[in-house]
């Protein structure tokens, strides 16, 4: 396919590997900050390819894997009403709660249904007015506009039976969180090119300057992924603190100016609570006050939700670049994507999810069929 | 979760006052919502994201970075790297 196949060329990865290692000097620590990047950085062995002292962390960039434990059940005590059609995407359904993941409740009788664009639940909505349509919007930037577009149809053709769970974290925040933590290692950062696709990178412009680090704005193919390293490394080694914009063929600096207006319409910014990493300020989404009556949190009592983390799950030092998988002794043991102890676990994006699934770190790699659920 | 896909817009229409369009990714066609990409035209590439265009691809953009990155495997004997594989090869490969 085009604008695909070009960039999974071996040779140009050969080739930009070579210039990586004759840029370095000495090590450096780069965070790739999208889930979907460290996805593809392990399974195409991308990390591999480095020189030594070339160190590739992985960020807190998986939006189903920071929703909040809490939410998760909240949501399962919704879908449990027998009105409710509760739907979402495939990944998001899969994460266990405190009581077995949604696609485990449908097993029961809930009425839980995967789809593959949000529009599909409004179009269920208006088949089913006898039923309440619930939507489990979980998301980064990338995701908004399509989320903010459904709940902006279902309300200019009058629906009254949908509303969205929403759980959408924003990408600039969690990065200024971990430039700010006092043990932080990460010196450059890949930034998340579809992000940047719908917002463009002026906020990443603004970090770059704010804490002196250099960014890349990476695509997601192994030749988009080594490039966004090389043009990191170049930076550091330049003592440059700049965005470079290496995914030019898809993102802008403005990003799309239709899909920002559809979100400063249909969302405000508010504080959110990220699994793994704790509360960072204005981090997040809530449905404006004009969609407030979309809003499936005000819509559907179910009560205080108190859940509770493993103690043994260190996903929280693995957000922030601090440990690899690898470094957790229940990696693969007490942890597999069947029964995961945290955040980087629970979805194919994460970054234990994915060791595991390509074998990395493990004595047996995995049987085929058991990874973790497939990635979007 | 932020997986996004580039394909061609072959067709488009308009339904519930809504703008979408037929889009190819190889052999599959999907449709897609153009919403937040109206502009586009039959013909174009776009990167598609949960049934929804995002961005349009930049076919001078996308030539400028394969030419840049060109240069980069120009000294392949140099590097001590296999030259660049012909196009029958790459098409055996795929």
């Amino acid at each position: 396919m085009r604008h695909l196949d070009e960039y999974r060329d071996r040779a140009l990865a050969q080739a930009l590997a070579e210039q990586i290692r004759r840029t370095v000097t000495r090590p450096w620590v780069l965070m790739e900050v999208c889930g979907g990047q460290t996805h593809s950085i392990v399974r195409y062995g991308i990390d591999r390819l480095l020189p030594e002292g070339v160190a590739l962390v992985h960020g807190p960039g998986c939006p189903v894997c920071v929703t909040p434990l809490e939410l998760i059940d909240r949501a399962h005590a919704i879908a449990s009403r027998p009105e409710v059609i509760f739907t979402s995407f495939g990944d998001m359904l899969r994460v266990p709660g405190t009581r077995g993941d949604l696609l485990g409740l449908k097993a029961s009788g809930a009425d839980v249904r995967i789809v593959y664009s949000p529009l599909d639940a409004v179009k269920l909505a208006r088949a089913h007015p006898e039923r309440k349509v619930v939507f489990f919007a979980v998301g980064f930037e990338t995701t908004a506009p399509a989320n903010a577009m459904a709940v902006k149809l279902a309300k200019q053709q009058g629906l009254t039976n949908f509303s969205l769970l929403v759980s959408h974290v924003l990408v600039p925040p969690s990065i200024a969180s971990i430039l700010q933590s006092a043990n932080n290692r990460v010196q450059g950062f890949l930034g998340p090119g579809h992000v940047c696709a719908v917002v463009g990178f002026r906020e990443y412009e603004a970090l770059a300057a704010r804490y002196q680090v250099p960014i890349a704005i990476t695509g997601f193919e192994p030749v988009d992924l080594l490039h966004g390293v090389l043009a990191v490394v170049k930076m550091l080694e330049a003592g440059r603190a700049e965005v470079e914009n290496v995914y030019a063929r898809v993102v802008s600096r403005d990003g799309n100016r239709s899909a920002r207006a559809l979100l400063s319409e249909v969302f405000d910014v508010v504080d959110r609570q990220w699994r793994g990493v704790g509360h960072i300020p204005k981090s997040g989404y809530r449905l404006s006050y004009e969609y407030r009556a979309f809003d499936a949190e005000r819509l559907f009592e179910v009560g205080d939700i108190a859940a509770e983390e493993s103690k043994d799950c260190i996903s929280g030092q693995i957000l922030r670049g601090l440990k690899r998988p690898v470094d957790c002794p229940m990696f693969g043991k007490g942890c597999t994507p069947q029964r995961p102890l945290g955040a980087t676990m629970v979805s194919s994006e994460g970054a234990c999810a994915a060791y595991f699934q390509y074998g990395r770190g493990l004595e047996e790699p995995p049987r085929p069929g058991r990874e973790a659920g497939g990635a979007r | 979760m932020c997986l996004g896909i580039p394909g061609e817009v072959m067709s488009r229409r308009t339904q519930d006052g809504l703008g979408f369009a037929t889009v190819r990714f190889g052999s599959i066609e999907r449709e897609v919502c153009l919403e937040c990409l109206p502009d586009v035209k039959v013909g174009d590439f776009v990167l598609v994201h949960v049934g929804f265009a995002i961005s349009r691809l930049d076919e001078e953009e996308a030539r400028r970075t394969l030419a840049a990155l060109a240069e980069l495997g120009l000294d392949r004997a140099e590097l001590g790297l296999d030259p660049a594989p012909s196009v029958a090869e790459k098409e055996d490969a795929a």
